[in-house]
């Protein structure tokens, strides 16, 4: 099947990106080099098309309800513009998808999901729609999204976009009239750093990327460093750290998981939790450098014991540090753990998943 | 533009063997330096290992991804490039300079299933 193009294709092109499938889409790896691009949001800012990330809108009588029924944090009584991260799961405890969600309005709430997933979710969620009054609404391809990263993003966001946004407290949206249409803008992100993510029409969404494009102050960067910065934060990835057969608990993600309302799961992650975790999430750091990436088997006692996630030399720190999901006897802090990486077995040990501080404004 | 240097032997996996005497210096070429992208881990063999040509000794390990180093000759590791443990960016900096093993060479005359300058941009510029 042929990959799906953002609204942006054309200009990561000109740009000279190194351009890969993701999530169905064609999508720019990197303009310059990951290393350039990952500090450049680090440091000062840069901007990503993240247009192939799905929007799922949600409006009707009862939507806060149906919401909550799918999703597992407790968006009751939300405040308009707040938002949630969360996880919408299988009956089995499984993750169908990770997302956010935007309370608009009463009664209006807007579910961003993976791109990967779009189809599955769409699916799923209307299923589970059947006995509410609710109508859902795939909006995917009617957004285009910019996400602006990086501790200067507040400045340039309002100076150059002329957009306002430094009332925007973390984790909250708000729609702004622009240039003729409704545009939303969010205090979020996926790389640890402060920014804003900003959803319009494909149109809209070309003006705000020349904008900054031709300002010459923020860089341009692709899905590359995107992810060795959510990794550095410790921030999962569908498909590597949350899967259909991961829970949020095994992920490390039960602050997320409020097992004090009804959610589609509910009953599996309560018994997962009363009888304890077999296997978790954990970060591993290496005393060498050599990288451990996605599958590599890590080994124990002379056995396997598990398998990294996601791995990096990490740009920041420069440690080879990688996230793996462990058998429970091997979880705890400071255990020594190897990775096998290629024909060596590699030493390190358990740490924190968390390999870099996120720099967020709240 | 990549460059290529005369009188180096090269690979189609983009491996180049200097041959000087009895020993040959093997690294990877700048092409395969700029496809791969910031060098953050070179994986090298220790000294005394063969090397068979044709087959893989060690790695080079980029932000993204790991590329297997195929040795171009056959022979004994009598020296590995310490310098890149804590410098593998010298790889991208100057990958010619900046080698990788060097072989005792158990047979010169393997250099003749190699390609010269020419051949080798043929190849890159397929």
């Amino acid at each position: 099947m042929e990959n799906k193009r953002t609204c942006l294709y054309d200009k990561h092109v000109a740009l000279g990106a190194l351009i890969s499938p993701f999530g169905g889409f064609d999508m720019p790896i990197q303009y310059t080099n990951i290393v350039d691009e990952h500090n450049a949001v680090r440091r000062a800012c840069g901007m990503f098309d993240v247009s192939h990330m799905g929007e799922v809108l949600v409006t009707g009588a009862e939507s806060e309800k149906f919401v909550n029924h799918i999703f597992t944090n407790d968006i009751a009584a939300a405040p308009d513009g707040k938002i949630y991260y969360g996880m919408m799961c299988h009956h089995s405890g499984g993750v169908v998808d990770d997302l956010l969600v935007y309370k608009m309005a009463e009664e209006r709430y807007l579910l961003v999901i993976n791109a990967s997933n779009i189809d599955k979710d769409v699916a799923w969620i209307t299923e589970q729609a059947k006995n509410f009054d609710v109508v859902v609404e795939n909006q995917s391809e009617k957004y285009g999204e910019v996400a602006v990263q990086g501790p200067t993003a507040e400045e340039i966001v309002e100076r150059i976009l002329g957009i306002h946004c430094s009332d925007l407290a973390f984790y909250t949206c708000k729609e702004v009239e622009c240039n003729g249409e409704t545009i939303i803008i969010s205090r979020t992100g996926y790389t640890g750093e402060d920014g804003f993510e900003i959803y319009g029409s494909h149109e809209f969404t070309n003006m705000v990327w020349d904008k900054l494009m031709a300002s010459d102050e923020v860089k341009p960067c692709g899905l590359g460093c995107r992810d060795t910065l959510r990794f550095e934060v410790g921030l999962p990835l569908y498909g590597d750290e949350l899967t259909d057969d991961i829970t949020p608990l095994e992920a490390g993600l039960g602050m997320f998981v409020k097992l004090d309302k009804d959610f589609i799961g509910k009953e599996a992650l309560v018994k997962q939790k009363t009888d304890g975790l077999k296997r978790k999430i954990v970060g591993v750091e290496l005393h060498d450098k050599a990288i451990p990436r996605h599958g590599y088997e890590v080994e124990a006692d002379g056995k396997v014991i598990g398998v990294v996630t996601t791995g990096y030399n990490s740009i920041s720190t420069g440690k080879s540090v990688c996230m793996a999901m462990l058998d429970i006897d091997y979880t705890k802090m400071d255990t020594e753990v190897a990775v096998r990486i290629r024909k060596k077995v590699f030493p390190g040990f358990v740490t924190k998943k968390r390999f870099y501080d996120k720099n967020y404004k709240k | 533009m990549s460059k290529i240097i005369e009188g180096l032997f090269y690979a189609e996996s983009h491996e180049y063997v200097r041959v000087e005497g009895e020993y040959g210096y093997v690294g990877i070429t700048d092409y395969a330096q700029h496809e791969l992208g910031n060098v953050v881990y070179v994986d090298m063999p220790e000294v005394d290992d063969e090397v068979t040509a044709g087959e893989d000794f060690g790695a080079v390990e980029s932000v993204k991804a790991a590329s297997d180093l195929i040795s171009p000759v056959s022979g004994v590791v009598v020296e590995v490039n310490e310098a890149l443990n804590d410098n593998p960016e010298l790889v991208n900096s100057d990958p010619y300079e900046n080698w990788i093993i060097k072989v005792q060479l158990a047979d010169a005359a393997e250099t003749a299933n190699l390609m010269d300058a020419d051949a080798y941009k043929a190849l890159i510029n397929e």
